[in-house]
C-alpha cells in the first residue's frame, strides 16, 4: 500500500512539471512580460524605463525557459520558469500583482472555501444518494418515472438560476436569510445557509439520476436475487446488498473531488460574497493577475492528483477485490 | 401419500409472452425431480416463479403451488418471505455472480440464519460453521471470514448451497447448479447434494439440461419443450424408453461413448411462444408428425410409470440403432504440425518500479503432432491453459519459448502470413466471435482480403460456395449476424475459417455454449468438413464424449502441461495417469454402471502462479508418493505411442494397464 | 449590381459544413438496417419526438441566423459599391420589424410605458412621469385599452395557430390515409387511439402547440415589446432568439473539436495499450488536472489579446465576436474530450480482447483495418450518446463562462450575455425580471428538450441501461 503510494506520488511529478508547462505556455505563447507589465502599470505610465523596473521588481527580467548567458545549471534554473513555476513544487508561490502573499491569501481564504463546500458535498451526497434509493425502491410505479422526469427538469436549469433566484426569493422577497456575505464562528451559520441550500438543490437532478443508474444496474444483478431467494424484506435487500455495491462507484467518484473542496466553487462564492478561492480565482481571472491564477491552477492539479491516490485508496478500504500493488 | 410440493397448471407471462405454459408437476419429500430442458424452454422461469422471483415484467397469470398446506401464490409478501429461504430454498447457477462480492460468505450465510432460525452472534457462527462442515469445506472456520472472489468455483457453490440449507428448508431448488463448474468439481458438488438431501429428505427440484447429470441424480424426471411440461415418468423407464419424440431425439443427439455414429440433429428452432402456435409445439420439428399433431394440442397420455403429451404415445416406431461408420481410419497422414517446448510466461511485477518477481506458466513445455486430416483433442479444465495453447500457435499471444513447424516449415514472427494461410481458428462463444457490425459476406470476406486469397472476382463465388458447405441459405451474405441462432452463428465462424482454405482448424471448445441438439449438428459438420476436405483439427475442450466422438487422439492437459497423450481409444478407455482417470469416471454418463471404480478427486486445480513442487497434481492425487512431491514425472512410454508423466504408472511397470 | 454581399463567417461555415455531414450520416443510416434500428426505436418514443420537434424548430432558428450578409450603403456608388459594416443573417431580415423598433431604455413585456420616469411635456407642462412607448401600444389611446387589445391578440393568434394546425392536421390525415389505403375517417380513429407504428398523437399536440403559441407571440408582437425591452431599448425577444444560434454553435462546433480528439487519442490508448496507452494518459491526466474554468480563460485571454493586437484581420465587429465565438469552441472542445476519450479507451480495452478482433488477427489483418471495421463501429454508439449528452451541458456552460468573463464576446447575443447584464438590476425596484426571464426560460426549453431527446437515444443505443425506462 505504501510503496503504491509512493509510486503514484513518484508519477505526480511528470504531470505537475505538465501542468507547469503548459499554463506557462498559455501565458506567455501571446502575453510577454512587456504586456505585463503594461497592463499593471496602467495607460499613464508606461515609459521603456518603466516597464523595465516592474519586469525586475517582479522578476520578469529573465529568459522564458533557457538562459543561455548563464552557464551550468544555472541554464536552466535562471529563468522565468525556473524562477516563477519551479519553486511551486515546495508550495513557494510568491507575490500576486496586488503585492500580497498568495500562499497567504491561500491559507486564510481556505476555510471561507471550505464553509460552503464541505456542507455542500456533505449533504448532497446524502440528498442525492436518498432520492436515487427512493427512485430506485418505487422502480415499477409512476413515482420513479415522475422522479426521472423530476431529475431532467431540475438539470435542464441552468446553475445561475438557482443562485439568483434563490437570492432573489429567499433573501430579498422573504428576507429569511441574508443575501450574501460571510462572517466566522457561529455567526456565520446564516450567512452559509442559503448558498449550501442553492449549491445542492442545483446538483440534485443529475446526482441523484446518475446514482439511480448505479442502483439500477446493481439491482438488476444474480446476487440480489440470491438475497431475495433468501427470504430478506425489499427494504434490506435495498440497504444492505445494493447500497454496499453502489457505494462503491459513487463513494470513488466522490472521492476525487475532496481535496478539490479545498478550492471553492467560483460562481458560488462570488455571488454570495464568500471571501474563499473560488472568488479569488476569479478576481484573479478578471484582473489578469498571472502568479494567481498560476498558483490556482498548480494548486488545483495538485490536489486532484492527491484525489486520484485516495480514489484508489477508497477502492482498496471499499471493495475487498481491489488490492494495491 | 401427500407430495411435498405440488404445482398445478402454471402459467407465467412476459406481456402476451407465455414463457411458462401450463406447468404441472409434484416433488416428494426425499426425492429429487429433474426438470430438463434446453435453454429458453422456460425451466429457470418455472423455478423462479415457484420462489415468486420473477423479474420485472413477469407475472405468473394462473396456476397453483402448494408447499406442504401452504398455497405459496395466494400468501402475501410477507408471508411468502417466510416461506423463501425457510420452506424452500434456491440456488443459482453462476455462484460467483449470485453471491454478494463484497459481504463475507459467513455474514452471508449468518443473514439466512438470523432469519430463519433466529441466530445472532457466536450462535450464528457456529452454526454457519456447521452448515459449512456438512457442505464439505475445509477450514470452516477461516472460509467463514473469505469474500467470494477469494473462493474457488467449487468451494463458491458449496457456500450457496450452505446459505440455502441455512433455513432448514423443504425443499430445495437448484438451478443448473454445476453449469459453471469442471467436471471434477461438479462431480463434488453433486455429491453434496445427493448426500444432504438423504440426510435431511428434502425434495430437490433439480434444474438442468445434461442427461448424464438426471441420470445420475434425479429419481423423477419431466422433459419441457417451448414451455410446456411434454414428458414425465421414473428416472429408470425414461432413461431405457423416452416417449416423447423430442426426449428421443435428445438422446440420438448426444455423442455417445465410442461408436462414432452420426448424430441426430433436430431440424428447425423452437416457435415463438406468443400463444400463436396451434397443435402440438413441437410437431414443426417432429419426425414423425401426423396431420392432428398439427391440428391439436396433445394432452397426457400415462404409459406404465411414463407420462407424455404426444398423440402419438406408444405408437412411435422402434428407435434405430445409431448407423457405425465407425472412425475414419485414416492412417497417419503426413505431418503437418509439430510443436515442440511450447512455453508461454506471463511476467508477474510488482513493488516500486514494477520489477517482474515471477511468471505465470500458462503453458510450460507443451510438444505436440498433427498429421494431415486428422484430429488432435487437448482436454483439461478451465486455467489449465489448453486455450492459450491454441492462441500460441497461431501467435495470437507470443510464445516465451519453443518452436512450432507448420507443413515443413518453423514458423517465426516473420513467416506469420505463411502460418495464417495454413491454419485458423474457430472460437467457444459464437455471440463475440462474430462481429455485430459487419455483413456476413464481410465477415467472410475479411480473411481473404488480408491474405490476399485468389483474384478479388472469385472472392464472391467463394463466399457463396463457402456459405453452401456450411449449410447456410444463400442470402446468409447479406444478413448481419443478429439475425442468426447460435449453431448458425458457430457455422459462419466455420466457414471464415475456412475462407482461407486452411489445412489446420484449432477448434476452442466451438459446441460448449450450445445445446445439445445443435452441437450435434456442428459436431456432425466438422466431420463432414474433414472427410471432404482433409482438414486436420486440434480440438481444445473440456467434454470428453465430444472428444471420443471426434478425435483421434488426445493430449490431456493439467496446469500447463500435457500429462497423458495417445490414441483416443486408449485414453479414454484405459487412462493411466490418475488425473485423467478422474477426468473420465466424473463425467456422469447415462447409461446405467454400478458406480465401482469411480475416483472423486479432492480440492481444487492450484493456481498456475504457484504450482506444487514435485508433480503438480500431487496434491489431489490418491496416489501420491514421496517422489511426487519432489519431482516432476519423466515420461513414460505405454504402447501404440501412449504415455504418462506420472511416478506411479512408472512404478507399475507398462502391463498393469487397468481395464475397465 | 447586388444589393447585398455575402459574408459567410467561420462558424457559418463549420455549421453547414456540420450540417452537410449530419445529412450525409442520415444518408448512411437509411441505408443499414442495424444502424437504422436504434433510431426506429427513437421514433418511436412520444418523449423523444416531441422534444425532437421543439430541438427542430431551435436549429432552423440557427440555421437562418447563419445565413450572414451585408447590405449596399444606398449612397454608395454602383461602380464601386461600399457595404454596410453591420452583418446581418436572413433571420433578421425576417424579424426586421422586432429589430428596427427601439425605445429608450427598460420597459416590461407588453408594456406601454417606459420602465423609468422621465420629463415628459404635457399640456404645456413639464411633470416627471413614465412616457409612452415609441412603439409598444403606440397603436392605443389610453391604458385602459391595453387589457382587452392584448387579450384579443392573443385570442386572435391562437385561433390563428389552431386553425394552421388544423389544416395541417388535414392534410396529414388524407396523405396518410390514401397512403395506407384506408378512409380518413379509419386514420383518425387509429389515430386517436394511439395505434400507429409512430407517435402520432404526441406530434400533432405538439406541432399545434407550437402553431398557436407562434400565432400568439406574432399577434403580440405587431403592437407590443412581447417581452419588454433591454436597457438600451432593443426588443428581449429578439435577442433572445438571436441567442439560440450562439448555444447551437457551442452545443454542436464544441463536439465536433472533441470528436476527432476523443475517439482517436482513446481508441489508440486502447486498442495499442503499452507505451501509447501511457503517453495518452499522461495527456489527459495533465489536462484533466487543471481546473477546466482556469484552463478556458487562460486561452480566452489569449485570443483576446490576439484578437486585439491584430485589428486588421476583423473588418467587422460580426467576424470579431465570432472569432471569438470559435476560439471558445476550439477552447471548450481541446479541454472536455478526455471524458468521452477514457470511455472510448476502456470500451477498446475490452474489444480488443473479443474473440471476432482475436479472429481478424489470426487473418493478420492490419491495426488499422481492425480499428475502423471492428472497434470504431461498435464504439460508435458511445460517441452519438455523448454528443447528444454533451450538447445541454455545453450550451449551460456558456452562461456560467460569460458570467465569469471569459465567455462569449460582450457584444454577441448570447443568453450568458443576457443573464450576465441583468442580474445587477435585480436590485432595482420595481424588479427588472424579464431578461433574465426570457433569457433562462429560452436556455431551459432547448436543455430540456435536447436532455429528453439524449435520454431517448441513450435509451435505444445502450440496452444495458435501457429498458428498464
Amino acid at each position: 500500500m505504501l510503496a503504491y503510494i509512493l509510486r503514484r506520488l513518484l508519477y505526480a511529478i511528470p504531470i505537475l512539471i505538465g501542468v507547469n508547462l503548459l499554463t506557462f505556455a498559455l501565458f506567455f505563447v501571446v502575453n510577454t512580460p512587456d504586456d505585463m507589465a503594461r497592463l499593471q502599470l496602467g495607460a499613464k505610465h508606461v515609459t521603456p524605463e518603466a516597464i523595465e523596473r516592474w519586469k525586475v521588481e517582479h522578476g520578469y527580467d529573465k529568459p522564458l525557459l533557457l538562459n543561455a548567458e548563464a552557464s551550468g545549471s544555472s541554464q536552466f534554473t535562471d529563468t522565468i520558469f525556473f524562477k516563477h513555476s519551479a519553486a511551486m513544487f515546495v508550495f513557494e508561490f510568491g507575490k500576486g500583482d496586488d503585492g500580497r502573499d498568495i500562499g497567504n491569501e491561500i491559507r486564510t481564504r481556505m476555510g471561507p472555501s471550505l464553509a460552503i463546500a464541505l456542507p455542500v458535498f456533505v449533504i448532497g451526497l446524502l440528498a442525492n444518494i436518498s432520492f436515487a434509493l427512493l427512485m430506485v425502491f418505487f422502480r415499477t410505479s409512476y413515482l420513479d418515472l415522475w422522479g426521472v422526469v423530476l431529475c431532467v427538469v431540475l438539470m435542464s436549469i441552468s446553475g445561475l438560476f438557482y443562485i439568483i433566484a434563490g437570492q432573489y426569493f429567499i433573501a430579498k422577497l422573504w428576507n429569511l436569510l441574508p443575501i450574501s456575505g460571510f462572517a466566522g464562528g457561529i455567526d456565520g451559520l446564516r450567512f452559509i445557509l442559503l448558498p449550501v441550500l442553492v449549491s445542492v438543490v442545483a446538483g440534485i437532478g443529475s446526482g441523484s439520476r446518475w446514482y439511480r443508474t448505479i442502483f439500477l444496474e446493481e439491482i438488476g444483478k444474480d446476487y440480489v436475487r440470491t438475497a431475495r431467494a433468501k427470504g430478506l424484506s425489499e427494504v434490506r435487500v435495498l440497504f444492505r446488498h445494493v447500497l454496499k455495491n453502489g457505494m462503491i462507484p459513487i463513494l470513488t467518484g466522490a472521492v476525487v473531488v475532496l481535496p478539490l473542496l479545498f478550492m471553492g466553487s467560483l460562481i458560488t462564492e462570488s455571488f454570495f460574497g464568500i471571501p474563499g478561492l473560488g472568488s479569488y480565482t476569479i478576481d484573479a481571472i478578471q484582473a489578469q493577475d498571472f502568479a494567481v491564477v498560476r498558483a490556482m491552477v498548480f494548486l488545483g492539479s495538485f490536489l486532484y492528483i492527491v484525489g486520484l491516490i485516495l480514489t484508489d485508496v477508497s477502492y482498496s478500504l471499499v471493495d475487498p477485490r481491489v488490492r494495491l500493488q | 401419500m401427500k407430495p411435498l410440493f405440488e404445482v398445478r397448471d402454471l402459467v407465467t407471462g412476459f406481456g402476451p409472452v407465455r414463457v411458462v405454459d401450463g406447468v404441472s408437476f409434484r416433488v416428494a419429500a426425499g426425492e429429487t425431480y429433474a426438470l430438463l430442458g434446453e435453454s429458453g424452454c422456460g425451466k429457470s422461469i418455472t423455478a423462479l416463479s415457484l420462489m415468486r422471483l420473477l423479474p420485472d415484467g413477469g407475472r405468473v397469470v394462473s396456476g397453483s403451488v402448494q408447499l406442504g398446506e401452504t398455497d405459496v401464490l395466494a400468501l402475501p409478501e410477507r408471508d411468502m418471505r417466510r416461506v423463501r429461504g425457510g420452506q424452500m430454498a434456491m440456488i443459482f447457477q453462476e455462484p460467483m455472480l449470485a453471491l454478494n462480492p463484497v459481504i463475507k460468505v459467513g455474514e452471508q450465510i449468518g443473514e439466512a440464519l438470523a432469519l430463519h432460525q433466529g441466530l445472532a452472534g457466536q450462535a450464528a457462527r457456529d452454526a454457519a460453521r456447521g452448515l459449512l462442515d456438512a457442505v464439505g469445506v475445509p477450514d470452516a472456520v477461516r472460509r467463514l471470514d473469505s469474500y467470494p472472489f477469494e473462493l474457488s468455483g467449487g468451494l463458491r457453490q458449496r457456500m450457496m448451497i450452505a446459505m440455502a440449507l441455512a433455513g432448514r428448508p423443504q425443499l430445495l431448488i437448484a438451478d443448473e447448479p454445476t453449469t459453471a463448474l469442471d467436471v471434477t468439481i461438479q462431480a463434488q458438488v453433486l455429491d453434496v447434494l445427493r448426500r444432504l438431501k438423504a440426510e435431511q429428505r428434502m425434495g430437490m427440484l433439480l434444474i438442468t439440461h445434461d442427461l448424464g447429470v438426471v441420470a445420475e441424480n434425479a429419481d423423477r424426471v419431466g422433459v419441457m419443450y417451448a414451455g410446456e411440461l411434454v414428458e414425465e415418468g421414473m428416472r429408470d423407464a425414461f432413461f431405457s424408453a423416452p416417449q416423447h419424440p423430442y426426449s428421443r431425439m435428445l438422446f440420438e443427439a448426444l455423442p455417445h461413448t465410442g461408436d462414432g455414429g452420426r448424430l441426430t440433429t433436430i431440424p428447425g428452432q423452437v416457435p415463438k411462444l406468443d400463444g400463436a402456435t396451434r397443435g402440438c409445439r413441437f410437431a414443426p420439428r417432429c419426425p414423425f408428425a401426423i396431420a392432428r399433431c398439427r391440428a391439436e394440442s396433445p394432452d397426457w397420455q400415462e404409459l406404465n410409470d411414463q407420462r407424455v403429451r404426444c398423440h402419438l404415445a406408444g405408437a412411435l416406431p422402434a428407435r434405430q440403432e445409431r448407423e457405425l461408420t465407425a472412425h475414419s481410419v485414416k492412417q497417419a497422414g503426413q505431418q503437418l504440425l509439430q510443436v515442440d517446448g511450447l512455453k508461454v510466461h506471463f511476467p508477474i511485477r510488482r513493488g516500486l518500479i514494477q520489477r517482474t518477481v515471477g511468471h505465470v506458466r500458462a503453458v510450460d513445455g507443451v510438444s505436440l503432432d498433427i498429421q494431415a486430416g486428422r484430429t488432435l483433442a487437448l482436454v483439461g479444465e478451465s486455467g489449465c491453459g489448453k486455450t492459450t495453447v491454441g492462441k500460441a500457435l497461431l501467435r495470437l499471444i507470443e510464445p516465451t519459448a519453443g518452436s512450432i513447424v507448420l507443413g515443413g516449415e518453423r514458423i517465426t514472427a516473420k513467416h506469420a502470413s505463411i502460418l495464417r494461410r495454413q491454419a485458423q481458428m474457430v472460437f467457444q462463444d459464437p455471440f463475440s466471435s462474430l462481429n455485430p457490425r459487419m455483413r456476413v459476406a464481410d465477415i467472410l470476406l475479411e480473411g481473404m482480403d488480408a491474405l490476399n486469397v485468389g483474384a478479388g472476382s472469385d472472392r464472391r463465388d467463394a463466399v457463396a460456395r463457402l456459405l453452401h458447405q456450411v449449410g447456410l441459405p444463400d442470402d446468409a451474405g447479406g444478413r448481419y449476424p443478429h439475425a442468426f441462432s447460435g449453431g448458425q452463428r458457430q457455422r459462419i465462424a466455420i466457414a471464415r475459417a475456412l475462407a482461407v482454405s486452411p489445412q489446420l482448424v484449432i477448434c476452442d471448445e466451438p459446441t460448449s455454449a450450445l445445446d445439445v441438439s445443435v452441437q450435434a449438428q456442428i459436431l456432425n459438420l466438422l466431420k463432414d468438413l474433414q472427410d471432404n476436405l482433409g482438414l486436420a483439427y486440434l480440438f481444445i475442450t473440456h467434454n470428453l464424449a465430444v472428444v471420443d466422438y471426434l478425435a483421434h487422439e488426445v493430449a490431456v492437459m493439467y496446469l500447463g502441461r500435457i500429462v497423458e497423450h495417445g490414441a483416443a481409444t486408449d485414453v479414454l478407455r484405459a487412462p493411466r495417469h490418475p488425473y485423467t482417470q478422474a477426468l473420465v469416471s466424473a463425467v456422469p454418463r447415462i447409461e446405467p454402471h454400478d458406480g465401482a471404480g469411480i475416483i472423486r478427486l479432492a480440492g481444487d486445480q492450484p493456481s498456475p502462479l504457484n504450482p506444487p513442487d514435485g508433480c503438480h497434481f500431487n496434491p489431489r492425487c490418491p496416489y501420491a508418493s514421496e517422489v511426487c512431491r519432489k519431482t516432476y514425472p519423466e515420461q513414460t512410454e505405454l504402447r501404440n505411442g501412449h504415455w504418462v508423466r506420472c511416478h506411479w504408472v512408472a512404478g507399475q511397470g507398462f502391463s498393469a494397464g487397468r481395464v475397465d | 449590381m447586388n444589393s447585398i454581399q455575402p459574408v459567410i463567417l467561420w462558424t457559418d461555415a463549420l455549421i453547414f459544413a456540420l450540417l452537410a455531414a449530419v445529412l450525409a450520416l442520415v444518408w448512411l443510416i437509411r441505408r443499414q438496417e442495424h444502424l437504422l434500428a436504434p433510431w426506429r426505436v427513437v421514433a418511436q418514443r412520444p418523449m423523444a419526438m416531441g422534444s425532437a420537434l421543439v430541438l427542430g424548430v431551435f436549429v432552423v432558428i440557427g440555421l437562418l441566423d447563419s445565413l450572414h450578409y451585408r447590405e449596399r450603403l444606398a449612397d454608395s456608388p454602383a461602380d464601386a459599391p461600399q457595404y454596410s459594416v453591420e452583418v446581418l443573417s436572413l433571420f433578421d431580415a425576417l424579424l426586421s420589424e422586432l429589430r428596427a423598433r427601439p425605445e429608450k431604455t427598460y420597459s416590461a413585456p407588453l408594456a406601454m410605458h417606459l420602465y423609468a420616469k422621465e420629463f415628459v411635456e404635457r399640456d404645456g407642462a413639464t411633470v416627471r412621469d413614465y412616457p409612452r412607448l415609441q412603439f409598444g401600444g403606440a397603436h392605443l389611446q389610453h391604458a385602459d385599452a391595453r387589457l382587452p387589445d392584448i387579450a384579443r391578440r392573443t385570442l386572435d393568434g391562437a385561433m390563428q395557430g389552431a386553425l394552421a394546425g388544423l389544416l395541417l392536421f388535414a392534410g396529414l390525415a388524407g396523405w396518410q390515409a390514401r397512403r395506407r389505403q384506408m378512409t380518413p375517417g379509419g386514420w383518425l380513429a387509429t389515430w386517436s387511439r394511439g395505434d400507429l407504428d409512430w407517435p402520432g398523437r404526441t406530434v400533432v399536440l405538439v406541432v399545434a402547440g407550437m402553431l398557436m403559441l407562434t400565432g400568439v407571440i406574432v399577434q403580440l408582437a405587431s403592437g407590443y415589446h412581447v417581452l419588454g425591452t433591454d436597457k438600451v431599448g432593443q426588443d428581449v425577444l429578439y435577442i433572445s432568439l438571436k441567442s439560440i444560434r450562439t448555444g447551437l454553435v457551442i452545443g454542436t462546433l464544441t463536439t465536433l473539436v472533441t470528436l476527432p480528439l476523443a475517439i482517436g487519442f482513446g481508441i489508440a490508448a486502447g486498442y495499442f495499450r503499452g507505451w501509447v496507452d501511457d503517453v495518452i494518459q499522461y495527456i489527459y491526466t495533465v489536462l484533466n488536472s487543471i481546473p477546466g474554468v482556469l484552463l478556458i480563460a487562460a486561452a480566452v485571454l489569449i485570443v483576446q489579446v490576439y484578437i486585439e493586437s491584430n485589428p486588421e484581420q476583423f473588418d467587422t465587429a460580426a467576424a470579431r465576436a465570432d472569432i471569438r465565438l470559435l476560439a471558445l469552441c476550439l477552447i471548450m472542445g481541446v479541454t472536455s474530450w478526455t471524458g468521452l476519450a477514457r470511455l472510448l479507451r476502456g470500451e477498446s480495452l475490452k474489444l480488443r480482447t473479443l474473440d471476432y478482433v482475436e479472429a481478424a488477427r489470426a487473418f493478420g489483418v492490419s491495426n488499422t483495418r481492425i480499428i475502423s471495421r471492428h472497434i470504431f463501429p461498435n464504439v460508435f454508439h458511445l460517441v452519438l450518446i455523448a454528443i447528444v449528452l454533451d450538447f445541454s451541458g455545453l450550451v449551460l456552460a456558456e452562461a456560467v463562462l460569460s458570467y465569469v468573463g471569459v465567455g462569449v464576446d460582450p457584444s454577441m447575443y448570447s443568453w450568458g450575455n443576457m443573464i450576465n447584464g441583468a442580474r445587477l438590476e435585480l436590485a432595482r425596484e420595481p424588479v427588472v425580471w424579464w431578461q433574465l426571464g426570457a433569457a433562462f426560460a429560452f436556455m431551459f426549453t432547448l436543455v430540456l428538450a435536447a436532455n429528453l431527446f439524449a435520454d431517448s437515444v441513450r435509451d435505444a443505443f445502450d440496452p444495458r441501461l435501457g429498458g428498464r425506462r
